[in-house]
């Protein structure tokens, strides 16, 4: 009983998550790796390339590792979460768009 | 009467379960600490892209990036996330003999993982691409380094944790921590995820 009990507040996996979460990592860094190393394609289609899977990579560990879900008990961990990711967003998207226009407005020279 | 004495069975069964669920209640707290702990990893990568083209004349990611080299650390990591789940898997059975064997092998390729992160940034230093060299560096090293820190601060919380397994078995508190060291060492494997794409990948093509 207070085993059960004592896994609130997130969840745990069994081995068959941990060998999905494990396979799909190798996989999903090993492919942009390649890209980059192999020097065959353009830089836009590596960096979206290498973006894409980086994101999915992400959330598969989220999901495989940190068991996240939408489970009752799983919830406030995804909404806190979810939260984070918008701040995120918000400071890394607006600090950059600020500081190269300061750039583009200080020092045009170097965008020419 | 029978329905007081329900009454405060159902006390008694509540009180029970919170004082359970308080395992739960740290645990989600230490989950909000990861959160904030994700908004000042954020704060770092903003600043490494806003300041990734000032090379002031020193080299740029292209000229000192080894990816290969890069690839090993990221695979120490992740095989190390995978040895703290089976700890995780073996503690929830109650075997104490497996849960200190993974948690070991996870110090091991943890420390690993540093070892490799150190050697690299004191060849950059040796070469004289230390952080002093240009706002590109210093993002770079604050960047790495700070995840670094965190690794190493992990590894010091798993060796607290062997001994208190070793000491006063898989208790419910101790199985409360092991939980909340388990969020925290995925988590860093996630923040990685982020560096090798953002600051490795990005940096060579």
């Amino acid at each position: 009983m207070s085993q059960a009990h004592s896994d609130a507040g997130a969840g745990h996996g069994s081995y068959g998550s941990y060998a999905i979460g494990f396979i799909l990592s190798v996989i999903l860094t090993a492919i942009p790796f390649a890209m980059v190393m192999s020097g065959q394609f353009s830089q836009s289609v590596n960096l979206i390339g290498m973006l894409v899977m980086g994101v999915v990579q992400i959330v598969v560990h989220l999901v495989c590792f940190l068991h996240m879900n939408t489970s009752s008990e799983g919830r406030w961990n995804l909404v806190a979460f979810l939260f984070t990711v918008l701040i995120i967003v918000m400071l890394v998207g607006l600090a950059i768009w600020i500081m190269v226009n300061a750039d583009m407005l200080m020092m045009p020279w170097m965008f020419q | 009467m029978s329905s007081t004495v329900m009454h405060s069975n159902h006390a008694v069964a509540h009180d029970d379960h919170e004082h359970h669920d308080t395992g739960g209640n740290t645990v989600f707290g230490f989950w909000l600490y990861l959160m904030t702990d994700c908004i000042l990893f954020a704060s770092v990568f903003a600043t490494y892209a806003v300041l990734v083209n000032h090379t002031a004349g020193g080299p740029s990611g292209k000229d000192i990036f080894e990816l290969p080299y890069v690839l090993g650390e990221t695979a120490l990591l992740l095989v190390s996330s995978c040895t703290y789940g089976f700890a995780m898997i073996a503690a929830h059975r109650g075997f104490k003999g497996p849960t200190l064997a993974w948690l070991a092998a996870t110090f091991v390729l943890g420390a690993g993982f540093i070892g490799m992160e150190l050697n690299e940034f004191h060849h950059l230093i040796a070469e004289g691409f230390g952080p002093d060299k240009s706002a590109f560096l210093s993002s770079f090293f604050t960047l790495v380094g700070m995840h670094g820190l965190h690794v190493t601060a992990g590894l010091v919380w798993m060796i607290v944790m062997m001994l208190q397994v070793c000491r006063r078995g898989l208790t419910d508190r101790n199985n409360t921590r092991l939980m909340c060291l388990s969020l925290f060492w995925h988590f860093l494997d996630i923040v990685w995820i982020c560096v090798f794409t953002i600051v490795y990948l990005m940096g060579t093509i």
